[in-house]
């Protein structure tokens, strides 16, 4: 049973995609997982061949149990132990050396110092939201690998918490365990979204309807940036210490039938161009309402956003979604009374507030928090 | 091929290629056979021994010492409707017929725009490993394999042996059969698969977790050897023979290589623009995420393989290189 | 009959015939012991050829075998033992053990194998020849080769140039009838030989191999024209192998009664009755010249017995040359 997310402990088998003696890809989805955020495709990460499945549909399991063995036995479950959103770090980048003008090809090339880490490791290290910055290699010259990974997964694993049987529980113990261990402070802003609205509208009279843009791309693009550029609210914190992410996976707050939410995320959407991550929240948004999403999505978000940009709200007074440090909330965007030089005129505007963890930052770091993200969208075109 | 299903015959690697070469000739009348004292001497590895005295000098073509021409005249004899089966000493000699193998046989069904299909069967031995220096020692499997227009096949088992040549006549394309000389000797039992032998698949011979030891032809011996002293070790290696190297079937490796998520190549051929090149370029191409360590190679050094025995040793993949290679890339140093 | 040579002479040729009839059943021997691997062809019944060819040459001229060539490599002058060490796969063999049995080259005798692809020396003794030419040598170069290389492209292209450009080589076929396993007539449209040549312009003559005599007269005439005439010339020399084609052969293709034929013919049996009748050789000479070349052997089996191994780490050496042009 896959780790969906840090509060996840158990998940009930709705459905088998496969039997045995069938032959899985990795990729593809091999059962319907039924978790207290909604049903889930579980993702299989290895190739092979349906051996035995053991775990019967309608069954609830406990997180690391082993639901279905591949070739034989002969491949270890690994690819369903249980996930740490522990977001994987950069490695640094290599030291480069002053090119040589004269002789380029005989320069001798420069020494790499980017660590050893297998490209199956890192993939599995993202999925399993390992921090390959605390993993040593054991491989061939000290790289990093799967094994590696997996066994800092393990150690990683979180002390297991009373089962929770239904979505609204999980909100619950989630959003209780936020209030009580998380000191909020809480900001808010409004912002001109006039700017915004014009590169919008001159965007999207450039493309057939299908790929215009919506504000909520421009906001969401703005977030991400601007928690790229101040870490201090992009990441986790965990055992009494925050450890910040380099990389942004934008949890995107949704709501589904029946009174459930979900955050999946975005990954890495501040390297994502305006059009992709329309493309993404579209695709996010049928999916999680069609109750499909990939584990690798919930267990992810960095930092979250909830928007209410098309509803009827002003400001929006988030709670943090542990072990995250911060959640930005969007008010409906509509003209309010704006100054200007004095005179006072209707403009498009957005209200964007911030909860975020005091533990981790002040108030002070907070406004400037929201004032990166209001001078993003007064530059959409550089988003 | 006598074999019933459920019974075992135990032959060598010679008798199951004479008697997939008898049975295609007692059952396809428009099948025969050109080649170098495979008639009156009997074969040079003794492949066709008996097979003059029972199918006449119509269907067992003695041929003089003029490669080029009776390749050719095998061409020739297909497009006429015929379907040939070549035998080249080996090899070593197919170099005088390259032309017609490369410029007529592989070229002519593309280049008359599908007019002319050239329904060959050419069989050659090849490879080295019995000190007969270097102009005997050739394994030019990846050089053959580099042609479009050829099926290159290495039937390295008793049942490929014997069933080989027969899924080769299924097709209308000249198709070289690789039999590698020291393999004639091998003993095994053939088995109903032969009846099932194909030559587009790969075939993984001994499953495994951990490591992917792909390979073809005799190696494939030194490589399910050195899976046995791997497992000894702990480390359980999934040995791949590749079987057919053109058109190379990549799915069943790929599929190897995400399962063990590592990859050694083992290839008798020079290392350098080769088999395992192409094999190893292919996973990076399309399993490189799946990788947990560097594919690796053991090939063939780079040099006429030499007489002495020692030297010839130094100059081919050995089991031992394969496990000590395999372990370091599987085993971990912490 | 070819005329009878002095006694000396006639010595010097049974002894070289001796000396190679003697190596050739010690590698029999020792092939069978495992002490010789790889492919072994020997040359027994066929001495008269290389040794009689031989003397026609002199130490500027170039030759170029086939894999049959031990006598032809021990008839040039190469010390036995250096053939042998190689036959061990010794690096005290005259290529460091590399090459074995069908590739023996020694370049100060100017001795380039040792080629073990059927009609694979033809166009390089071509290349020989013109290099001779070229450089202004007055050298001839003599090919070594079977009647059964004459069946490929490459024979058919080598007389065509090296007649068209004319060049100094002497193409000696050792016609022993059967290529590998298939007979000549088998193998050839035309089995005189000698007619194929016609259509080259070149001179050709046919010779009793058995005959060492006779081979050496034919040769010498024809090296003077090929040095003298500056044009190619063609001997074939009939003659017969007395062992199989190499030590894996069941001799199918031939019967026992017509190798014992061919025995009785052998070019050492047939000089030493001539040189006793002639009362120029005693049977005490033959023993002893037999006794001779049995004693070198040995010599040439404890030399590559004691030979040293190439080191492995210089597997890749000599891949280029190193000296630098």
């Amino acid at each position: 049973m896959p780790s969906l997310g840090p509060d996840m402990e158990a998940g009930t088998l709705l459905q088998w995609r496969i039997k045995p003696g069938d032959a899985v890809k990795r990729g593809d989805i091999v059962a319907l997982v039924e978790t207290d955020k909604g049903i889930i495709d579980v993702e299989i990460f290895s190739d092979g061949v349906v051996d035995k499945l053991l775990v019967s549909e309608g069954a609830r399991v406990a997180v690391g149990t082993v639901l279905a063995q591949l070739n034989g036995g002969a491949a270890p479950a690994h690819e369903i132990i249980e996930a740490v959103p522990t977001p994987p770090v950069t490695p640094p980048t290599p030291a480069t050396s002053a090119p040589s003008v004269t002789s380029v090809s005989a320069a001798p090339a420069p020494e790499s110092h980017r660590r050893k880490i297998s490209p199956a490791a890192r993939a599995r290290a993202r999925e399993l939201g390992v921090d390959l910055d605390r993993v040593a290699g054991t491989g061939m010259g000290h790289a990093i690998t799967i094994e590696d990974v997996l066994k800092a997964a393990q150690a990683a694993k979180p002390a297991v918490a009373e089962p929770a049987h239904d979505m609204r529980q999980i909100i619950a113990r989630a959003m209780s365990r936020s209030k009580r261990e998380i000191p909020h402070y809480y900001l808010s802003l409004v912002c001109s979204f006039a700017k915004a609205r014009d590169f919008l509208d001159r965007y999207n009279a450039t493309v057939d309807i299908e790929s215009r843009l919506l504000p909520a791309a421009v906001l969401l693009k703005a977030v991400a940036q601007s928690a790229k550029a101040m870490p201090d609210f992009n990441g986790f914190y965990k055992a009494d210490a925050f450890k910040a992410s380099s990389d942004v996976h934008l949890g995107v707050a949704i709501a589904m039938r029946g009174g459930r939410l979900v955050a999946p995320a975005i990954l890495d959407a501040d390297q994502k161009s305006l059009p992709l991550i329309m493309t993404e929240l579209r695709d996010l948004a049928t999916r999680v309402r069609a109750g499909h999403m990939r584990s690798s999505e919930l267990s992810m978000p960095t930092i979250t956003v909830t928007s209410f940009a098309e509803e009827d709200v002003d400001f929006v007074i988030p709670v943090i979604y542990p072990p995250q440090v911060a959640i930005v909330g969007i008010g409906s965007v509509r003209e309010r009374p704006w100054v200007v030089d004095g005179q006072v005129r209707a403009e498009l505007t957005v209200p964007i507030s911030l909860a975020a963890d005091h533990r981790v930052t002040d108030g002070r770091a907070g406004s400037r928090f929201l004032a990166t993200i209001r001078n993003a969208l007064q530059a959409p075109e550089q988003l | 091929m006598s074999a019933l299903p459920g019974t075992v015959h135990t032959m060598t690697y010679r008798e199951a290629l004479r008697q997939g070469l008898r049975s295609v000739l007692l059952t396809q009348p428009d099948v025969f056979v050109i080649g170098e004292d495979i008639g009156k001497y009997g074969g040079c590895f003794a492949v066709t021994k008996g097979l003059l005295e029972e199918f006449g000098e119509q269907r067992i073509r003695d041929a003089p010492l003029s490669e080029s021409a009776f390749v050719g005249a095998g061409i020739g004899a297909a497009l006429a409707g015929m379907r040939p089966v070549v035998e080249i000493m080996t090899v070593n000699f197919s170099l005088l017929a390259l032309d017609q193998i490369l410029n007529t046989a592989a070229t002519l069904s593309h280049m008359s725009g599908g007019q002319c299909a050239v329904p060959l069967i050419i069989r050659m031995a090849t490879g080295a490993g019995r000190q007969v220096a270097a102009q005997h020692s050739h394994s030019l499997e990846g050089w053959y394999s580099h042609i479009p227009g050829l099926r290159i096949v290495t039937p390295a088992t008793i049942d490929d042996a014997a069933g080989m040549l027969r899924a080769a006549l299924a097709f209308r394309d000249p198709v070289i059969i690789f039999e590698h000389m020291n393999l004639y000797n091998l003993q095994g039992e053939l088995t109903a698969e032969a009846e099932r032998a194909d030559i587009e698949r790969a075939a993984v011979r001994r499953a495994g977790r951990d490591i992917s030891l792909i390979t073809y032809g005799a190696s494939l011996y030194k490589c399910l050897a050195a899976a046995e002293r791997l497992s000894a070790r702990g480390v359980d290696a999934e040995v791949i023979d590749l079987r057919v190297l053109r058109p190379l079937d990549e799915q069943t490796f790929l599929a190897s290589v995400r399962k063990t998520h590592r990859a050694l190549i083992v290839d008798e051929g020079w290392r350098s623009v080769g088999v395992a090149a192409e094999v190893g370029m292919r996973i990076m191409e399309q399993a490189f995420y799946e990788l947990d360590a560097p594919v690796e190679r053991i090939c063939g050094v780079e040099v006429p393989i030499p007489y002495a025995k020692h030297m010839e040793e130094a100059a081919l993949p050995q089991i031992e290189q394969i496990v000590s290679l395999a372990a370091s890339m599987v085993k971990h140093a912490g | 009959m070819s005329a009878l040579p002095t006694r000396e002479h006639g010595l010097h040729l049974l002894a070289e015939m001796l000396r190679i009839r003697c190596f050739e059943d010690r590698c029999a021997e020792l092939y069978s012991a495992g002490k010789i691997r790889g492919f072994l062809h020997l040359y027994n019944g066929e001495e008269g050829v290389a040794v009689g060819v031989m003397q026609a040459l002199r130490s500027e001229d170039d030759i170029a075998g086939t894999y049959r060539e031990h006598g032809h490599a021990i008839a040039r002058g190469i010390p036995m033992r250096s053939i042998m060490a190689e036959l061990y796969g010794k690096l005290e063999g005259c290529c460091r053990g590399r090459g074995g049995s069908m590739h023996i080259f020694d370049r100060e005798r100017r001795f380039y194998g040792g080629n073990a692809i059927v009609g694979g020396c033809l166009p390089l003794a071509v290349g020989l020849a013109l290099g001779a030419r070229l450089t202004g040598r007055n050298a001839v170069v003599v090919c070594f080769f079977g009647e059964g290389a004459m069946a490929e492209g490459e024979f058919h292209e080598s007389m065509n140039l090296a007649s068209l450009w004319r060049l100094p080589a002497l193409f000696v076929c050792e016609n022993n009838y059967y290529a590998m396993g298939t007979a000549l007539d088998r193998s050839e449209a035309e089995t005189n030989l000698v007619t194929k040549l016609s259509s080259y312009r070149m001179r050709a003559e046919s010779v009793d191999g058995m005959d060492v005599l006779a081979v050496e007269a034919r040769a010498r005439e024809l090296v003077d024209y090929v040095r003298n005439e500056r044009s190619p010339a063609f001997l074939e020399a009939r003659t017969y192998r007395f062992r199989a084609h190499s030590m894996y052969d069941p001799q199918l293709y031939r019967s026992k009664a017509e190798v014992k034929e061919w025995e009785s013919k052998g070019p050492i049996i047939g000089l030493t009755q001539r040189l006793k009748a002639a009362n120029l050789m005693s049977e005490a000479d033959f023993l002893q010249l037999q006794r001779a070349a049995n004693a070198e052997v040995d010599e040439a089996v404890a030399f590559a017995e004691h030979g040293s191994l190439e080191r492995v780490e210089d597997l890749t050496r000599f891949l280029y040359a190193e000296q630098p042009a």
